[in-house]
């Protein structure tokens, strides 16, 4: 029985994880090589990767198509601004705790909106970032609808010189980056991972072959807001401000992701990373713009959808079978 | 007696969500699309009226002559244009489309008519009531709206089991192939439905107008009223799209009656107990 086994790697994924493995090097050493500015843009960057790379694995993998995950952004920040002002909980251990917060709400909401069938269930998914926004406007201990910012001890309790803070703060979003990305690769190779390309490909299919789907979904629902929920906490710790308005925000939080996975390739793992460089190499030449870069995004998202539902990524692995991380399953014949 | 009239003005109210709804469920129906541009269309709708009263000088109810060709209009070519290739066995296309065309008509309308919030003038009718005994009056502008809910409610429910469109529709939200092979074209059908579903969105809006201020950002929130008034009343059932209006708007007349910040949230929470202890909803017909 024992003559064949399943081959992840191929030549494209050894020289794609390679040269992933020295840009995290490069990254890490970021601090010596890069201004303060820049520093401030590559954590934005790895945020937009990690939330887009959990929005791909729930919306890409398993089907949940959610247009409400600000919900989770929103519950991680505000998670994290009430344990560092109300209990006095050290802001980097709230990080943590924000994600667990997030995961025991996700599991009664998950069981309420998996009621919602296809289509419903993402608008579903909205009423509840919506409820969730609402009711942060009505916590009067944290300023309700005007927001709040975290006070000085607070944020001095990180580390005592600004420039310390900052370099904390990047390395926590290229750490978290680097966690969620390996998660999902990890996760994809494992027999979970083939049960939900399974479900990618055809939901049908996959449950008549043993799949338990409703299960599978049910858990990626609950991971994905629990990773949601720590991206989400660093982000605003790192704003040091908080409102309903920002936390909750569906363009921030939504639009943005979901038009970063959609350009770069939805359901597959290098799609949110290509998506998330064409987004902000797009948006630091058309900021300017306002409400027209948005609405640029948009169309090219539309068009994208239409022409090229794979994405770009899609168009390069379908023309040259590339991938970056090692997650094909080639079965290769032992030789005795 | 305060209470029995919040009560009142949430019935009154929820005749308005009853006709967001109305459009979102007549589109799912026929067509299995949940047009997430929906509450933006709303919103673009009330901008139509906003040009037509200004620029031809008429009042915001006589500006519907304009508004609902120009918005039926644009549902068509929107169907025929862009939605009818999205449709298929895939959830993924219809969904991301509509979103981005919410997002490109939110941030066009932002882009035209910016963000300050503007308000249609329909004149001496809007301050008029009726006093119905007991110190109660009704707003006549309200009782409008009502009855023009119930129009357009019952309009569609004639159209739907009367009328050879209506029997196209039920044919197509049936069986998409047989229907093809009785010699409907499907393309066409659905572009009537969004057609129609946006002269819909059309009153809704101009309604919208006069009864409040708006401006481009509060699509997303009319979409969601809509789509809780459908799943309270039970999928595919139109008369049940005006219990679940009705149950939203006196949910949140009630709310903010106790409190002004509790006033949407009430409206949610309401959605969210008839999700948990009937999911089917209250009128169901189809199983989506």
């Amino acid at each position: 029985m024992s003559d064949f086994r399943v081959q992840h790697a191929s030549w494209s994924s050894r020289i794609g994880t390679t040269i992933v493995v020295l840009a995290f090097v490069a990254f890490a050493a970021a601090p010596w090589w890069a201004d303060r500015a820049n520093l401030r843009l590559l954590s934005e960057i790895f945020a937009y990767v990690a939330l887009a790379s959990l929005w791909n694995l729930l919306a890409g993998y398993a089907g949940l198509v959610s247009v409400g995950q600000q919900a989770y952004v929103g519950l991680g920040a505000y998670v994290l601004f009430g344990l560092a002002m109300l209990a006095g909980v050290h802001p980097l251990a709230a990080i943590p705790l924000a994600g667990i917060a997030a995961a025991i709400v996700a599991l009664p909401v998950a069981a309420l909106i998996f009621r919602l069938r296809g289509h419903y269930f993402a608008i579903g998914t909205w009423v509840v970032a919506e409820v969730f926004r609402l009711l942060a406007a009505q916590t009067t201990a944290l300023d309700g609808g005007s927001g709040t910012s975290l006070p000085a001890a607070v944020v001095v309790s990180i580390a005592s010189s600004r420039q310390m803070r900052e370099f904390t703060i990047y390395w926590i979003a290229l750490a978290q980056v680097a966690v969620v990305l390996f998660a999902i690769v990890w996760l994809l190779r494992s027999r979970y991972g083939l049960a939900l390309t399974a479900i990618r490909d055809n939901e049908l299919g996959a449950r008549s072959n043993g799949v338990d789907v409703a299960r599978i979904k049910y858990c990626v629902y609950v991971a994905v807001a629990f990773g949601t929920a720590m991206v989400g906490a660093l982000i605003f710790l790192q704003k040091i401000r908080i409102s309903p308005d920002t936390a909750f925000s569906v363009n921030d939080w939504t639009a943005f992701v979901i038009f970063i996975t959609v350009i770069g390739g939805i359901g597959r793992i290098e799609g949110p990373i290509i998506g998330t460089v064409i987004f902000f190499l797009l948006r630091q030449t058309l900021a300017d713009l306002g409400a027209i870069y948005l609405l640029i995004l948009g169309v090219v998202a539309i068009a994208v959808m239409l022409k090229a539902p794979k994405g770009l990524w899609g168009l390069i692995a379908d023309r040259y079978g590339w991938q970056v991380f090692p997650l094909e399953r080639r079965l290769v014949i032992n030789k005795r | 007696m305060e209470w029995l009239n919040t009560i009142l003005q949430g019935i009154l109210l929820g005749g308005l969500y009853a006709m967001f709804a109305a459009g979102l469920s007549l589109i799912f129906g026929v067509m299995r699309l949940v047009n997430i541009a929906h509450g933006d269309l709303i919103v673009l709708a009330a901008y139509v009226a906003l040009v037509a009263t200004q620029t031809l000088g008429i009042n915001p109810i006589v500006s519907l002559i304009v508004v609902v060709p120009v918005m039926a209009a644009i549902g068509y070519v929107l169907q025929r244009g862009l939605l009818n290739r999205t449709l298929g066995d895939d959830l993924l296309p219809p969904l991301l489309v509509t979103f981005g065309l919410s997002v490109i008509i939110q941030n066009g309308l932002l882009e035209i008519f910016t963000a300050d919030s503007v308000k249609l003038n329909a004149g001496a009718v809007e301050i008029q009531s009726i006093a119905v005994g007991g110190g109660l009056a009704l707003g006549v502008l309200p009782l409008i709206q009502f009855a023009l809910a119930i129009a357009v409610i019952g309009g569609l429910q004639w159209l739907f089991y009367r009328t050879a469109l209506g029997r196209a529709f039920r044919a197509t939200s049936d069986d998409q192939s047989v229907a093809q092979l009785m010699g409907l074209n499907n393309a066409h059908v659905f572009g009537l439905a969004m057609a129609l579903s946006l002269a819909i969105v059309a009153v809704a809006g101009v309604l919208l107008a006069v009864r409040a201020n708006f401006d481009p950002s509060m699509g997303p929130a009319r979409l969601i009223f809509g789509f809780e008034a459908v799943i309270i009343g039970g999928l595919g059932s139109m008369w049940g799209t005006l219990a679940g209006g009705i149950i939203i708007g006196v949910a949140q007349a009630i709310g903010a009656q106790i409190d002004p910040g509790w006033n949407l949230l009430a409206g949610h929470i309401a959605f969210l107990i008839v999700l948990a202890i009937r999911p089917q909803g209250l009128f169901p017909k189809v199983h989506g």
